[in-house]
C-alpha cells in the first residue's frame, strides 16, 4: 500500500506498523511512531493496522546537546 | 527600573521594533533563564541571551572545557582547556554584556537539585547531552510548571521543541522513557558538525525570547527537525498524549527520577 513515511511516498507490502519496522529493519526501541498524528505505543506497534495513504512518523532519539 | 542612554543604544534594534519596544525590552532585562549544559546548545543560547540583555541566566554545567569542544562550544575559547565551563561562559557573557546577572552551577542536574533550581526561573533551556538529564529536565519542569525549550542535535542533524506544562505535548508524549542505554550513539561516539549546535541553539534562544516577550506562536505541539545535509527544516505535528506517563490524565510519574547514567558524555 502507498503509505507517506517521514515526509516520502513509499510502497510497501505491510499491513501492521510492527511491519513497516521490520521491512526498514529499525529497531522498535530506537523510535517512536506517529500515525495520521496520533503515537503509537510501542506494545501496540504490531496491532496497531495501516491502511492506504496513511502518514507515520518515525521519530528517533536525538539526545545531544554538548 | 529606567533604561541608561546607553543600554538604550545597546538594545535599540531591539525596541525598535513594535513587538518589543521599551516594555518588551524591560521584560527580557526582568527574564531569568536557566540553560541546563554550557556545551554545544549551550553556548549559542546563553550567548544571544546574554547579547538580547535578559536579566539572569543560570548556567549549570559540572564539565571543564576540552580541546575537542572548541570546534562548536564557541563560548570557550583555547586559554580556556581545563577551566570550568560554567565559569568560562560567565567571563564572556559578563564581557559581551555587563548587564546580565550570570548564575554559575558548577554541579550536575539531578533529582534531588533539578527542581529547587529550576523553580527560580522563568524559562529552561534542554542543552545537555544525555537521555537521563533529558528526561530530568522534562520532569521536573512539568512539576515546576515552567516552559522548556528541548534541544537535541547528532551528526548532522538536530531538533527543537518549545514544551508548556499542560498545554502542549512534552518530551514523555513523544519518547515514553529513554532508550536502553548504549544502543543511541552521542555526539562522542558519532561526530557533530560544529555549527548544527550554532543553528539549533540560536533557535531555542529564538524560542526563549518569544515566550518571555509573548509574541508569535511557540514552538509546541511541532517538533522541528533540521538536516544540514540537504538544508531542509521539517516540522512533525505532536499532540499531548492521552497516555503520557507524566503529563497524561492517569500518569503514573510524580517524582523525578535519576536514571542509571549510561556513561557520562563528558564531551
Amino acid at each position: 500500500m502507498e503509505l507517506t513515511i517521514n515526509g516520502k511516498v513509499e510502497n510497501l507490502e505491510v499491513s501492521t506498523v510492527m511491519d513497516v519496522l521490520k521491512a526498514k529493519d529499525i529497531d522498535p526501541q530506537l523510535v517512536a511512531v506517529e500515525v495520521n498524528t496520533e503515537m503509537i505505543d510501542q506494545e501496540n506497534l504490531g496491532t496497531t493496522s495501516l491502511k492506504e495513504n496513511d502518514k507515520l512518523e518515525f521519530l528517533f532519539f536525538m539526545g545531544g546537546g554538548a | 527600573m529606567s533604561f541608561t542612554e546607553d543600554q538604550i543604544t545597546r538594545y535599540s534594534r531591539h525596541i525598535l521594533l513594535p513587538e518589543v519596544g521599551g516594555k518588551g525590552q524591560k521584560k527580557l532585562s526582568q527574564a531569568k533563564v536557566f540553560v541546563v549544559g554550557a556545551g554545544g546548545l549551550g553556548c549559542p543560547v546563553a550567548y544571544y541571551l546574554g547579547a538580547a540583555g535578559i536579566g539572569t541566566i543560570g548556567l549549570i554545567d559540572s564539565d571543564v572545557v576540552d580541546l575537542s569542544n572548541l570546534q562548536r562550544q564557541v563560548l570557550h575559547h583555547t586559554p580556556d582547556v581545563g577551566r570550568p565551563k560554567a565559569i568560562s561562559a560567565k567571563e564572556k557573557i559578563q564581557a559581551l554584556n555587563p548587564d546580565v546577572q550570570v548564575n554559575t552551577y558548577e554541579e550536575r542536574l539531578t533529582a534531588k537539585n533539578a527542581r529547587e533550581l529550576i523553580s527560580q526561573y522563568d524559562v529552561v533551556i534542554d542543552g545537555v547531552d544525555n537521555f537521563p538529564a533529558k528526561f530530568l529536565i522534562n520532569d521536573a519542569c512539568y512539576m515546576e510548571n515552567k516552559p522548556l525549550v528541548h534541544g537535541g542535535i547528532l551528526r548532522f542533524e538536530g531538533r527543537v521543541m518549545t514544551i508548556v506544562p499542560n498545554e502542549s505535548a512534552c518530551y514523555r508524549c513523544i519518547f515514553k522513557n529513554p532508550p536502553p542505554p548504549g544502543v543511541v550513539p552521542t555526539c562522542q561516539e558519532a561526530g557533530i558538525i560544529g555549527v548544527v549546535a550554532g543553528i539549533i541553539g540560536t533557535i531555542q534562544a529564538t524560542e526563549a525570547v518569544k515566550l518571555i516577550l509573548k509574541i508569535g506562536q511557540p514552538l509546541t505541539n511541532r517538533l522541528l527537525d533540521f538536516d544540514a545535509r540537504t538544508t531542509a527544516f521539517r516540522e512533525i505535528r505532536v499532540k499531548r498524549n492521552p497516555s503520557c506517563t507524566l503529563c497524561g490524565p492517569n500518569a503514573s510519574i510524580t517524582e523525578l527520577i535519576d536514571y542509571d547514567e549510561p556513561e557520562a558524555c563528558a564531551l
